[in-house]
């Protein structure tokens, strides 16, 4: 493996801490501390945490119902989403948000999006920006296999090629969209096969290895960076859990969940790989583990003890006040 | 002062906040090539290129969506429509992303795009060129809308828009483009969120924008025959509404009559209608009326378009009937 020790960390840590945050939230949420709807990344660690480990800061992204993931691995604050998640005046929207509705201006991290598909021409946007400006930004969108048969996806990605914007389209293909198997509803094999319809490179790789991950952005992401245009990167993956807590999953059997979660779990596989190869330590990942469950357990408690939104806050940043001239 | 077209207007207003913030950048279908539609975008290309005067594919949720990735990227985008009648096929974009963008992400961003929109109907365009569909958007908080009546509004709100933080909507008439006006040289700004009293007149106040404006003012001068005086206002700004221009008017006059040539059914003289029943009715001396094109979708043959278009008489048949 061709990755320093202090990379392999990393990946752990992201990939680690998205596993525990969102277990946790999953608790929370059953234990009624938590309004609303949530919608779980477990099982998709490795997309995040592999793309996001090739992006700058000022790089952008935008996610989905399914954001925690991502924004966790832009490196946002946990904190401000477990308030956000909890309705607090201390998350990232002050509570206006919520768990589908997370975004953090400050690391280019352009929010999560409660309508699928909803998020490609927003990164499209953010590409063109960053083209008019000259500068070497790329934008990366996060989409599923569900909302890749939206018509936003043609317009996003045909946008995007004919005017080679710095964009990478990265398919998070866990197989269902919503309750609905991904084989019913769509003609590929792949969706990284309709590349060929705009151009662009398609790539396919395998969703729950963070190298395979990892490397195939690389390769995207240099391109888009060096003026390359777009790519469509498809991940392929597995949703662990339901379309969202609660969901009672009549779609499928326990069975091919518990199958797939054992023979596939992204953090299980780099565990594997790391100690096979001795490139980490048993006690290297003990340690991670140890430090990333005080950072949950210390957001969860900054959310429990922080307040909710006054009544006074209801209409405040809905518009800007003012302007340049007005 | 000089005269100068509507389209013309709008190309000033461009052409100084391009030359000005190199933020701003203007993108739509044939607009640059071909220089828009109404030829309201000639010449900017050749003073700002092609990347910022830019021809898009035909993919209005690409557009629009692109425009708010801009915006939230850090440029002051200028989206075109086409026809509005194409915001249709963007009201994600619109109502779910840019309008929401802002307060569901807790005030950590702004939104800074100008949407325009041709409207209205012009030359038998039929049912789906010829639309004025200003009054949806009055339902969305987080949007502000304008839609000015002659030139020198139509480029001091652009440039008022383009400045602004919100996104803004911009709904320009198409039989408008080519109308002339005075013009100030010197740079000016309309104010968002202000409506004018064009006239002065004390019997009865007319509210109108837009189009139907200068109907409006040929109402009032007609009017004027019958003994009847009547204050018109220019409400320019849609959301928000300037209601201290109009309950000073209506608390004076006692009578309001509301004219646009989008639909009357839920349009906003509804919305104007209701806002006054509910604040001012003890000032009234008659019933409110609205005035607004019939229930239909806008026919093809110029037999029947003018029909259900509102015209001139419709508004003084609405004031007569309440004065």
């Amino acid at each position: 493996m061709d990755f320093s020790e202090e990379q392999l960390q990393d990946f752990y840590r992201v990939m680690f801490t998205i596993r525990r945050f969102e277990e946790k939230v999953n608790e929370l949420f059953l234990g009624g501390e938590i309004p609303g709807f949530v919608h779980l990344y477990i099982g998709e660690e490795a997309i995040a945490t592999g793309v996001m480990a090739n992006l700058r800061k000022t790089d952008y992204i935008t996610s989905t119902h399914r954001g925690h993931g991502h924004t966790i691995a832009k490196g946002a604050d946990l904190n401000r989403m477990m308030a956000e998640i909890f309705g607090k005046a201390t998350g990232y929207c002050k509570g206006k948000g919520g768990s589908m509705h997370i975004a953090d201006f400050t690391i280019g991290m352009l929010g999560a999006n409660g309508v699928v598909g909803g998020g490609y021409n927003l990164a499209v946007g953010a590409g063109l920006a960053a083209k008019l400006r000259g500068q070497d930004q790329v934008s990366v969108c996060f989409f599923g296999d569900g909302a890749s048969n939206r018509g936003t996806f043609h317009e996003g990605l045909n946008m995007a090629a004919a005017w080679k914007l710095p964009v990478i389209f990265v398919c998070e293909n866990n197989q269902w969209a919503s309750t609905t198997p991904y084989r019913t509803t769509t003609s590929v094999e792949n969706i990284a096969d309709r590349a060929t319809g705009y151009g662009i490179p398609g790539v396919v790789v395998d969703g729950n290895n963070v190298f395979a991950v990892y490397e195939a952005a690389q390769a995207a992401v240099e391109r888009a960076r060096s003026g390359g245009g777009p790519t469509l990167l498809e991940t392929k993956t597995y949703r662990i859990k339901g379309h969202f807590v609660g969901d009672p999953e009549m779609y499928r059997t326990r069975e091919e969940v518990q199958q797939q979660f054992e023979t596939n779990d992204p953090l299980n596989n780099f565990k594997q790989a790391v100690l096979n190869a001795n490139s980490l330590t048993e006690k290297d990942l003990e340690e991670i583990e140890t430090a990333v469950q005080a950072a949950i357990e210390e957001a969860v408690d900054f959310a429990r003890e922080s307040p909710f939104p006054k009544p006074e806050e209801l209409f405040e940043d809905l518009y800007v006040e003012g302007g340049e001239t007005l | 002062m000089r005269e100068i077209t509507f389209s013309q207007a709008t190309m000033e207003a461009m052409a100084e906040e391009m030359a000005r913030d190199e933020r701003v950048f203007l993108m739509g279908e044939d607009i640059a090539r071909q220089g828009g539609i109404f030829g309201q975008f000639k010449s900017l290309p050749q003073q700002f290129g092609f990347d910022r005067v830019r021809d898009t594919p035909i993919s209005e949720t690409a557009i629009v969506g692109a425009g708010v990735g801009a915006a939230l990227a850090g440029m002051r985008p200028v989206v075109d429509m086409h026809f509005v009648d194409f915001i249709t096929v963007a009201m994600d974009e619109v109502v779910n992303q840019m309008a929401k963008i802002r307060y569901m992400f807790g005030g950590q961003c702004t939104v800074p795009v100008v949407l325009r929109a041709p409207d209205g109907a012009a030359r038998s365009a039929a049912a789906q060129h010829s639309q004025s569909l200003e009054s949806w958007f009055v339902h969305v908080p987080g949007l502000k809308v304008v839609i000015p009546s002659n030139p020198a509004d139509a480029k001091g709100l652009l440039k008022a828009a383009i400045r602004d933080d919100n996104p803004v909507l911009y709904f320009e008439n198409k039989d408008l483009f080519g109308k002339k006006g005075p013009v100030p040289e010197d740079e000016f700004f309309t104010p968002i969120g202000k409506a004018k009293v064009v006239q002065e007149g004390t019997d009865v106040t007319i509210v109108s924008y837009s189009i139907m404006l200068h109907k409006a003012l040929d109402a009032a001068e007609q009017l004027k025959a019958d003994g009847i005086s009547a204050e018109v206002i220019d409400l320019r700004t849609i959301v928000p509404i300037d209601k201290e221009t109009l309950f000073e008017s209506v608390k004076k006059t006692k009578h309001l009559v509301i004219a646009h040539e989008a639909t009357k059914n839920g349009g906003v003289g509804s919305e104007l209608a209701a806002i006054v029943a509910e604040e001012l009715i003890d000032y009234l001396d008659g019933p409110i009326r609205r005035v607004g094109a019939d229930f239909v979708p806008i026919p093809f043959s110029p037999a029947l378009e003018p029909l259900m278009l509102p015209q001139v008489e419709d508004i003084v048949g609405a004031v007569k009937e309440i004065c």
